[in-house]
């Protein structure tokens, strides 16, 4: 039911981690984790403009942008020790980031739960993604979109 | 075919300074036979972006736990992991891990349910050997299949259920969660809310000394002189008391049952590993809110 609402970059990330077994798909969070773009500079030198997630496990910042088209440009910022962390970001990140944000608002929060992750990492873990995207989606809110 | 023990000074005034070693020492000994390292980490992901080179991975909640009972593997699920990671009973076994080792404590703790003869912890953890800048490895190594004899765990020693926890109350107990998780204020840990219960509070009797009180800043160890105000004079703990510690999932408490085990050398200390997720959801067992025991 949840899976239809998701968008075609989301859905196809969830579709490969469906695609693979336990030990790829670790590797596959790993990538994500290294993809994960830095900070640009006026974030990276005002770091004060994030927003803290405390709900992860590990450090983690992000921001959310409206562009005038109305897509949204995300932005995160996790300590280099904290892969799984960085891993989640990456995912939200590469699904989201540039989409329209009637689109970002529409993805179900219970997506988390379709990566196959469960027995791999804690739950609290899989909820501190959820938080992510739920702050994402209030900034998006906030910022008057929709 | 044990290796040497770290002669560090800081160690020698520890009860069993055979059981911990420094980064230096693991540095220096990475590449002798009868070693195998290896890295436990509350993070799954952080072996791979990098690990002390030919470490292998102890993932504590793929590989240390049954898949289906809340319990640790059996004598033959151990043999068979300590087997594939190249480890036999003979060999001498360091960990470390993240987050002020509680995980490499936690492994540590497993490990000695199965009389692991030579297990040894590394002062610091992954913090410490990454803040010094030493060599990482993102290689998972080769390590030839070991042939490790199935040894059935033993839980009466230094583990408690909580039946003889019930049978325990008004011997010293030592609640190591937080402050707020302890006078029942909090009902998990902050920012671990999975791991709640029902109700608040602590194990009557209980007295609240955080883990990390046992840790510097570095992650390493306190002294031993440091330790003993802690347990003996704060605590009132006495040298032949039978004690019980616990936290929300016990791996904690495996960092607080290191110290006093190993460091301060208690001859009879449990860890109760089902520690608040099972007493705080148990129906009809006491519990006590606020700050007083």
């Amino acid at each position: 039911m949840t899976a239809a609402t998701l968008n075609p970059r989301l859905q196809e990330i969830v579709d490969d981690f469906a695609a693979v077994g336990d030990k790829d798909r670790l590797q596959l969070l790993l990538e994500f984790s290294e993809e994960l773009p830095g900070l640009p500079e006026r974030y990276a030198e005002h770091h004060g403009l994030l927003e803290p997630v405390p709900e992860c496990q590990s450090p983690l910042f992000l921001a959310v942008e409206l562009s005038e088209d109305g897509t949204v440009r995300l932005f995160f910022d996790a300590p280099r020790e904290a892969p799984t962390t960085r891993g989640f970001a990456g995912i939200l990140h590469a699904g989201l980031d540039g989409m329209p944000a009637d689109e970002v608002l529409a993805t179900p929060t219970e997506f988390t739960g379709q990566l196959g992750l469960q027995d791999l990492v804690s739950p609290l873990r899989l909820r501190g993604m959820a938080a992510m995207l739920g702050r994402i989606k209030r900034q998006i809110r906030e910022k008057g979109a929709c | 075919m044990a290796l040497p023990y770290d002669h560090a000074a800081k160690f020698q005034e520890y009860a069993h300074p055979e059981m911990i070693v420094s980064t230096e020492w693991v540095a220096e000994h990475l590449d002798d036979p009868g070693l195998v390292v290896a890295e436990s980490d509350e993070d799954v992901l952080l072996y791979e972006i990098g690990h002390i080179p030919g470490a292998v991975k102890l993932d504590w909640h793929t590989e240390l736990n049954d898949p289906a009972t809340r319990d640790y593997v059996d004598g033959a699920g151990f043999a068979r992991l300590m087997s594939e990671k190249g480890i036999s009973r003979d060999t001498t076994l360091v960990l470390y891990g993240d987050r002020n080792n509680w995980w490499a404590a936690y492994a540590l703790w497993v490990c000695s349910l199965f009389g692991h003869p030579d297990l040894r912890l590394m002062d610091g953890g992954r913090a410490k050997w990454i803040a010094e800048n030493r060599p990482v490895s993102t290689e998972t190594p080769e390590r030839k299949r070991a042939d490790y004899p199935v040894i059935e765990r033993d839980d009466t020693r230094i583990r408690a259920f909580r039946e003889e926890v019930l049978g325990h109350l008004g011997k010293p107990l030592i609640d190591v969660r937080s402050p707020g998780e302890y006078t029942g204020e909090l009902l998990h840990m902050p920012d671990y809310p999975q791991e709640g219960a029902v109700r608040g509070g602590h194990i009557p009797g209980a007295r609240n000394v955080p883990w990390a009180r046992a840790a510097a800043e570095d992650a390493t160890f306190r002294s031993r002189a440091e330790l003993e105000a802690i347990y003996r004079d704060e605590a009132g703990l006495r040298p032949d008391d039978d004690v019980v510690v616990y936290c929300r999932i016990g791996e904690r408490s495996s960092h607080t049952w290191f110290v006093l085990q190993h460091l301060l050398g208690y001859p009879h200390v449990r860890n109760y590993d089902g520690s608040w997720t099972e007493w705080g959801n148990t129906v009809r067992v006491p519990i006590t809110r606020g700050d007083k025991p």
